[in-house]
Formats: structure tokens, sequence, C-alpha cells
């Protein structure tokens, strides 16, 4: 599929903002056998004193940017064509009792090494809870894409979308408890499920075509960014990535932004403000099948 | 000169009875009980002295301590309370010879560890080729993926390290751990030499004790030499007040002249590193890094770091900063790795370690594990990836087999298994280091206590040099095991002692080059501000005092009427309830210049502090005592001439830069501003009777007004004395004069330009200078009043940048 996506994000300060440092991680990823990025432009106002863009460890395309003068609104806009190729039917992957030894084994340290997403991340500590819960749902036997699977869909029985529970900021401990909250929050928990038992998980950032209602037209900005996890089975598989929202693999519908270890790694914007007051901000999305 | 007198030993007994603890190495005596000769003219010298003298020798040193308010906090303690310095006098001493030794070893090992550091954020080879497990980098928080590709523009990772050694059964010395991300203690040794030298003024003379100060030099020398941007100054990166280290980051930015700069301070600018001053943005290019790595840069690293910079790693990815030293090098404080350094030796280097580091083995590897679980009787277990020795960690760890920390349970055997187990990857252990005892004066007699030293080392140009010194960490018991030191203990000097005379050093330039009056460097604006409000709150006690003085004498007097309600509820505005005896309004004014100053102690003299932490003292043990009334007035003059000598202290002896200008407008500003609100409130022609007195009395006018006037008291004479008189520094008139001349000192605009604050200074003081007593009524003087106060947001949005 080739999409056209455009996403625009916008803050408005109560007080105005000086000397505002920001990272924006937005721009979608070239991911060999995955997706291609055919042209991409992201657009900042008020125009930024200083911007360099660059790859972060994880080979996420950032644009750092600075805006020194008095603003009360900063504005971003990203227009990007994305060629996005359907997952191929895999191998036979490696079992989860496989795993240890892998890791012991492993000499690699590059931005897709499993080692990076196996310990603890800022937005993801050791939870025992979810540790527990994945067990429950777990065979000796199976494959690690099996146990993905069922820990998968065993979280998406557990947890009820509901986008007014959480806010960005919310532990994902407080949404597992709840039993409630969005695409960050699920993904969050299944990460930590993932690595409780062991299985390397990641974040992933990115964009989701949705279906309109049958009969109703397509609603401009209706879209949102949305988030999945990637879970590593194995050298022969390696990544798979999984959409516990939707409680299903990543396929053609999902474009991808950023890797990361959790959100804290790939959130779209961030950056401190001087002396600012409250703030709101907007999120438009339309992704816009082309071909 | 009186003839030096004869050494007569008086205490024969202070030698004769250390009993050095059996089986373990004693650094005053050998095996046999001999004394070791360097410790020779020490025992000597303190023979020949009685149990008094010894003890007001070492008053000196306490004295110069206490008065120099050496302090460090309590670790993991967030409040502003301190501790005193454990200093213990005698010192540690060493012969120049083993000395040597060290400093090999450890020039060695700080030369692997920059090898090691350069592969670990370059091409990565330890990993490939299997001589460091993947999963203890992948894994490591303090592994800091940003700096991952990055070369140090200095071409170093590591300018400036310390290594924690002590001296095991054998008698050989073993590195236990070592600081390389922001190490701390430098300028403690510099203290406790100071404090030392003081206790024992003669015998350090007389003794071929190394100096430190060349060592300081050198390192202040080769930072210097880093910058690129000649017009730029060296700058220590604090995490602030609240930090254990503080006193000794002020302490030694002091020594060496450097800016002591707080995340907050800096600023990026076009990938460049600035510091907010004053006088707009400075250049800055060389911070040495006091502050942990993951904290630098709030935009990339922990995002949640409220003392970062950001952009800060942005800079140092563009090769605009050196960072002394780089971010990331505090993966080479990860414990576990000490488990690999001996071969990484080997393989890197083709020569084994020469000083070795305490036997380590990581529990991710299956016969490790099972060694480490057979021997854990002998061992101290966990965390692998701390930067810290198990016992100092609040993690579970266990020490000779008994599990400790976590949350609290202590468990038995089968669950230290299922521990090792469960969680073997995260965990280490680590041989249990006994350490070699050094005396310590407890009670008139010498007694063995284990320690450690910490030793430092800097970058120079003449590669790594090793502070002949360093402090000395003394147990507080006979226990010899390594975690005694967990208990704090105390700390001592370290002699190294030649054999021959030793050339003295200090700080100074040799005495061929040119004289050259140094500069200072501009005022950082947060250094501004403090001092601002510094001087803003004393005035505003000072104020207070004055006003809960008066209202309490006229309590006492009986004075009736409506002056004393109206008094009362006017103070309310400033928090202060009178009914309170000593008003919690007053001395939370007071603690909040307190607060002020210990934001900026590196630009405040050591007097001043003094004063100002006595008034709080004082303010504190007053309150337990005070009874309402005359009692209470007569408090408030003890603290009034308190108040009084801080400000005199201040006024006499501060050197008259940014610094001093940014207090007394703060001083003045709020003097003016309090003075316009009283005289609206008590000249008012409607006001209760007696207020114009009273404003006489606070504004410390009595006699000027009787001299000048007469006994009578009338609106126009108070109006005239309090508010337009140019000559009394009571009035409104006086201080806005005083801001005038100082805000033109400050502002030397070369095309004349005026700023926003300039502006509103001058058409202020040109509009009171306008008044006449009828012209400024009670309206005008609170017109007059706001704009002071006005005054303030102006002053933050020139000069805060």
């Amino acid at each position: 599929m080739i999409y056209d996506i455009k996403l625009r994000i916008s803050y408005d300060y109560a007080r105005p903002a000086v000397n505002g440092r920001h990272l924006a991680c937005m721009m979608p990823l070239d991911v060999p056998g995955v997706q291609k990025v055919v042209a991409g432009l992201l657009d900042i106002s008020p125009r930024p004193n200083e911007r360099v863009d660059r790859l972060d460890f994880f080979g996420n395309r950032v644009t750092e940017f600075a805006i020194r003068a008095p603003h009360s609104k900063i504005a971003l806009n990203l227009q990007s064509r994305v060629e996005r190729l359907a997952p191929v039917p895999r191998a036979e992957g490696s079992s989860l009792a496989d795993l240890p030894g892998i890791f012991a084994q492993s000499a690699e340290l590059g931005p897709n090494a499993p080692l990076h997403f196996l310990p603890p991340s800022v937005r993801v500590p050791y939870n025992p809870a979810m540790s527990a819960f994945a067990r429950e749902h777990l065979q000796a036997s199976m494959s690690v894409e099996q146990a993905v699977y069922a820990i998968g869909h065993a979280l998406h029985d557990y947890m009820r979308f509901d986008a007014k529970a959480t806010t960005v900021d919310t532990p994902a401990a407080e949404a597992f408890e709840l039993r409630l909250g969005v695409c960050q929050d699920f993904s969050h928990i299944m990460i930590a499920c993932l690595r409780g038992v062991g299985i390397p998980a990641g974040y992933v950032s990115g964009f989701l075509r949705t279906l309109p209602p049958p009969g109703k037209p397509r609603l401009e900005g209706a879209d949102a960014m949305h988030a999945w996890v990637r879970a590593w089975c194995g050298p022969q598989i390696g990544w798979l990535e999984f959409d516990p929202t939707n409680d299903k693999q990543a396929d053609a519908d999902h474009i991808v932004v950023a890797y990361g270890r959790d959100y804290s790694d790939v959130a779209p914007i961030k950056g401190n403000l001087r002396g600012s007051g409250r703030q709101k901000s907007k999120q438009a999305v339309d992704v816009i099948p082309v071909v | 000169m009186p003839p030096k007198a004869q050494i007569s030993p008086v205490n024969t007994q202070l030698f004769d009875r250390y009993q050095p603890l059996p089986g373990v190495p004693d650094e005053l005596v050998d095996a046999n009980g001999v004394m070791r000769p360097a410790w020779a003219g020490l025992i000597a010298h303190m023979s020949s002295q009685t149990p008094d003298e010894i003890a007001g020798s070492f008053a000196r040193g306490d004295q110069h301590l206490a008065d120099a308010g050496v302090f460090f906090r309590k670790y993991g303690d967030k409040t502003i309370a301190t501790r005193d310095w454990p200093f213990s006098p005698v010192p540690i001493l060493l012969p120049e010879t083993e000395w040597r030794e060290i400093e090999a070893g450890l020039i060695q090992r700080a030369e692997l560890m920059e090898q090691v550091v350069a592969d670990l954020y370059g091409p990565n080879r330890l990993v490939a080729e299997g001589h460091l497990p993947a999963t203890l980098i992948a894994q490591n928080p303090e592994w800091l993926r940003p700096m991952v590709g990055v070369v140090p523009r200095s071409g170093h990772f590591l300018h400036f390290m310390a290594f924690e050694i002590g001296r095991g059964p054998d008698g050989r010395w073993w590195v236990l751990s070592d600081r390389t991300d922001a190490p701390s203690g430098a300028g403690f040794a510099l203290e406790n030499r100071v404090a030392t030298s003081l206790v024992f003024p003669e015998l350090y003379r007389q003794t071929n004790v190394h100096r430190l100060a060349g060592f300081f030099r050198s390192f202040r020398d080769a930072l210097d030499k880093l910058r690129q941007d000649p017009a730029s100054r060296v700058g220590i990166l604090t995490p602030g007040p609240l930090t254990d280290t503080y006193y000794e980051q002020a302490y030694i930015a002091r020594y060496l002249g450097m800016a002591l700069l707080e995340g907050e301070d800096l600023t990026v600018e076009n990938g460049q590193l600035r510091v907010r001053t004053v006088r707009g943005l400075a250049p800055v290019d060389v911070l040495w890094r006091r502050m942990d790595g993951v904290w630098a840069d709030p935009l990339e690293l922990r995002e949640d770091s409220q003392l970062g910079t950001p952009g800060l790693m942005s800079a140092v990815r563009q090769g605009n900063v050196t960072m002394v030293n780089a971010l990331g090098v505090g993966v080479l404080e990860t414990q576990a790795l000490m488990a690999f350094l001996p071969k990484i030796c080997r393989v890197l280097t083709g020569k084994p370690l020469s000083l070795p580091n305490v036997a380590t083995w990581w529990c991710g590897q299956r016969p490790e594990l099972d060694h480490v679980r057979a021997n854990a009787a002998r061992m101290m277990i966990g965390p692998a990836m701390s930067t810290r020795m198990p016992y100092e960690t609040a993690a579970t760890h266990a020490i000779g087999g008994q599990m400790r920390g976590g949350d609290g349970e202590m468990g038995d055997d089968a669950d230290l298994h299922d521990w090792l187990t469960d969680n073997a990857a995260g965990l280490m252990g680590k041989e249990l280091v006994t350490l070699s005892t050094t005396p310590a004066y407890e009670n008139g007699a010498l007694v063995p206590r284990p320690m450690t030293i910490r030793v430092f080392l800097a970058q120079t140009a003449q590669g790594w040099q090793v502070m002949p010194g360093g402090f000395a960490r003394i147990g507080s018991s006979a226990d010899t095991t390594a975690i005694s030191m967990r208990h704090g203990g105390a700390v001592a000097d370290v002699w190294v002692v030649s054999d021959d005379p030793v050339e003295p050093v200090t700080m100074l330039t040799p005495a061929t080059a040119p004289f050259q009056r140094a500069q200072t460097g501009p005022l950082p604006s947060r250094a501004a501000d403090n001092l601002f409000w510094l001087g803003r709150y004393t005035e505003r006690s000072e104020g207070l005092l004055r006003l809960v003085r008066a209202y309490n004498s006229r309590l006492d007097q009986g004075v009736s009427g409506a002056l004393l309600p109206s008094l009362r509820n006017w103070l309310k505005t400033y928090y202060v309830d009178v009914s309170e005896t000593l008003p919690e309004g007053l001395s939370s004014t007071l603690a909040s210049a307190v607060y002020s100053a210990s934001q900026i102690r590196d630009r405040f003299s050591v007097d001043g502090w003094a004063a100002l932490k006595d008034m709080e003292k004082s303010m504190a043990r007053i309150a337990k005592t005070v009874k309402p009334g005359n009692d209470a007035a007569l408090v408030m003059s003890v603290m009034l001439r308190k108040i009084a000598g801080f400000s005199g202290l201040v006024h006499e002896n501060m050197y008259r830069a940014a610094g001093w200008q940014f207090l007394t407008m703060g001083r003045s500003l709020e003097r003016a501003a309090m003075m316009a609100d009283l005289l609206a409130v008590v000249a008012d022609p409607a006001s209760p009777e007696g207020g114009l007195d009273l404003a006489i009395e606070v504004g410390d006018s009595i006699m000027v007004h009787r001299q000048r006037y007469s006994l009578i008291t009338s609106r126009e004479t108070v109006i005239d004395l309090l508010a337009l008189d140019e000559a009394n520094p009571r009035s409104i008139r006086f201080h806005l004069d005083v801001i005038r001349k100082l805000v033109d000192d400050l502002t030397v605009d070369p095309a004349g330009q005026m700023n926003d604050f300039q502006r509103r200074v001058l058409a202020l003081q040109t509009a009171l200078a306008l008044h006449s007593v009828s012209s400024l009524d009670t309206k005008a003087l609170r017109q007059v009043h706001g704009q002071i106060l006005d005054l303030s947001l102006a002053l933050n949005a020139t000069f805060m940048n």
C-alpha cells in the first residue's frame, strides 16, 4: 500500500514561551522489507532559529529545533508519502526455552540488538503483576511467536479501550490495575509482560489507516497517532510487530515512525519550556491510501 | 626567637600501648611490631605532648574546619540539614617509594579505562570479540546511547578520576572501586590538608610531605588548555546546593578560580554552550562535571531531570564543548566490570594489572554463578550494574551469605539460593575484602582502625598525574571488613613522605611572569537573582523586626486606640501575625534569606555566611523562650544588632563587583518599598494617632527629627525626612538614588542606549525628586510603592537572561 500521511501537532501556551528547545520524532522510518519512505517534509512554525535533522541511536529520524523569541504557539506539520509492504510468512522460530542461551552468546549491540529491549526502561519498569499475568498464559512448549500471540490475545481480552481513562503520563501499572487505556497503555503493558517472561520487546510509534464506517466518508484529521509492540522471536524470525489494541499482527495498515524501548524514546515531541504556563495541545492525522 | 624546645617524651605510653589487630596489616607497625620509619617523626611529636596539648592542637584543626564552614550532606538526606566534617587529625603516612608503586598502578588503570570506554562508545571490539558480555553493556543504565559514535573533542573521555584503594591481608594494595563519572573529594582532601597542617604546624614543615598544590595547578592549567574560546572561563557543573558534596564543589571553584554553574545557568545557542549572565550570554566550552551524566540533558538523557541543560548533548555531539569527564563514562564504575578488567588489560596492553582489583564474578555466566553460590559465605553479592559496593545500595544484597536490604526481610539459605537463580544476570559476587588498620586517636590513646584511601588522578600536559596524598576514610570500629565503611567513620589526611626535602609549591604564577590583574567573569544571572533576593530578604527581615519591636513596646506601654490594630492588620500583608510572640512570617523571611545565600556559597564570604547562619540559629533558640511585650521587644533589639552585623560585613568587605551591586539593589529596593508602604498607612491624615512617631522610630530617625524640626511630628516633617530627604539612609529618595547609581554602573552600553530597567528607575527617581510634601499624598505614596515593586520585575526581565 502507498499512503499520503499528514500529521499536525500544535501547542498553545497561556503565557508566551521563550527559548524553547524541542526534539521531534514524527518522520516515518525506512525499514528494509517493511516500508519505504518516498517523500517526507516536516515544517515547523514559527520558523526555528536552529534546526538539526539527524538519526538517533535506534535509527529514528529526529529533528532538534530551538525557537528563541517569545512565542505563544508551536505547530509542526508533517507530510509524507510512504509505501508499506505486507508482512511475509515467517520461518519456524525459536522456542521460549532457547532464548537465554541465545542471549548468553550474543555479542551484538547495534540498534536492533534484542538485548537493549530486555531490561526495564523508564516507562516500563519491572512489574511482577504483569509478569505473572504473562506467565499464566504460557505453556512451556510454546515458540516465542506463539507466546507473543498468546499474551497479546490475553491482554486484549483483559483490557478495555477507553480514551478517557488515562493520559500520556499515566504509568502502565495504573492502567493495568484499571484494566483501561489507550494504545500507549496497551503497548507498555504488553512490553512489560513480554520482558517479564524473557522476550525482548519494544515500542513502535506510527500511524494506523482507519476505515470509515460503511457508506460514510472518511473524516479529515480524524485519525490519531498509534502505537504497537515489537517482540524479538529468535534469529530466524527476528522482530515481529503486534498491535495489542487491535489484537492482531501489524500489517499493511500500520506505518512505522519510530522504534524504541518505550514511549519516552519515541515521543513525537519532547522539550522543556522556560517559564511557560499551562498549555493546550492538538493533534490531527490523515492517513490516505494512494494506491 | 627562643631556642627550639627539646623534644621530651612525656607520653611514651602512646606508642607502647598501641595494639595492632592480630593477623591484620597495620600502617604504623610492621608484622614484627616495629614502627615503620615514615611514622617516627609524628609519633615522637605526639609523644612529646601532654593529652591537653594534643587536645589543644586538635582543636585548632576543628576550629579551622568549623570557621571555613566545611560540611557535607548526609547521603540521601534531601533537607538543607548538613553534617559537620568528621575529621580525624592523625594523618596516614606512606613512604614515597611505596607511593610510586601505587601511582604507577593507578596510571596504568586510568589508561586502560580510557581504552575501554573509547571502545564501548566506538567500535565495540571488546564485546564483539567476547571479552565483555553484551548484556553487561546493553542493560547498563550508565551506558548512554546518545554518546554512541561521539568522539570527544579533546580526544579523551577521561580527564579526572578517583580510585578507592585499600591494603589487603597480604600487604598489597587493591582497587576497591573506580570513580569516573563525577568523582568527589579532591576539595575535601585539600581542606583536610589545611586542617592537619594547622594541627601539626612544626611537624608538617619539618617532615618532607609532598604538597598538593602542584597537582591542582597542573590540573587547572590542563583545563585551561582544553578551551577553544580564549574568552571563555572553565566552569564546574554542579547539581546544586542539595547535593551531598556541594560545599566541596563551591570550595574548589573558589580555590581554582572557576565558575560554579548549575544546569539552569547554561543554555545552548547554535550548538554552542553559553552561560546566562547579567551581561548577556557568555561563552563556556570546558565543564568540569560534578553532576552525574544521566541528568545532564533532559532532552536526550533522563527526561525527568530538573538539573540538566536542554541541548547540552547536542553541543557535545557537535564538538563544541569538552566535558571533564565525557558523558557516559559512568559505565566504567559498573561493579561487574571488575570481573573482566584483568583479562581486558592483558588483551589490550599485553600486561597484567599491576594493582589488582577486588576479585569479582559476574553471575550471568554459569561457572561464575556456581562459584559465587558455593562461596557465598566469603562474598558480598549485589547488583551487577550498580556503581556502588553492594552494602552501599538500597537494593537487595547479601554479605557473607546473609541477605539484606531490598524489602527489608532477612532471607535464609534457600532464599539466597532462589534469589541467585532468579536474578543471576543482574548480580555479581565480590570477595569480602578485609582492610589494613591505621592509628586513630581516641580517649588519649592510639587505636587501630580500618581504612581506605581515595586517590585522585588528572590528565595533564605530561599525561596522567596522581595527587600525592588523598583522603582516607577511617572505620568507626575495629571491624576490618570493608563494609564497616558504610557507617561513615572519620576522614584523615594522607602524607606521602619523601626522604629528601620537597619543593614548596603554590597556586601562584612564578615571579618571573609579569603581573596581570585577573578578570572576573560576568556574573551568572541565577547568582545575580539570588544575591538580589538575599538583599531583599535580609532587608525585609530587618524592617519587620523594627515593626514588631515597635508593636511590642507599645503593647507593654498599654497604648490603646486604633494604632495597634491598624498596624496588626497591615503586618498581615507581610505574612506576619503579631499575636504570635515570634511571628512565623519573620522566621520564614529570614529562612528565605539563608536559602538564597545557600544557593551561591561560592560567591559569598565565609564570615558573611557564618553571620547569617548565626542569626537563623538565634532566632530558633529565642523562639522557645520569648514572652510578649517588653521581652519580645528586647529580643528584637538583639536580632537587629545581629542583622546589622551581617549588613556591616557585607558592606565593609564585599568586593564591589556585579554581585555586590545586585545585593545592594535588592536591599535598597526593599527598604524604599517598605517605607513607601508604611507611610501610606501611618501618615495619612485619617490614620490613627501615634503613627507618625512610630514611623520615625521604625525609620531610626528620632534624633535627626529632633535636631531638624522639633519634638512634635507632623505629616510634613515625617514625609520630608522619610520620603524626600536625599541624605537620610532611611528615606525612599535616598534608595532610589542608590539604585539609579548602581544601574548606571551596571549598564555600560557604549552607544548609550538605555534598557527598560534603567528607564523605569530614571523615571521613578525623577518623579519622586519632583514631589513636595504636599503632593506626595497617600495616593502618590501607594503609586510609588507599586512602581518600586514593578522595578523588581523589570530587573528580572533585563538581567536574568
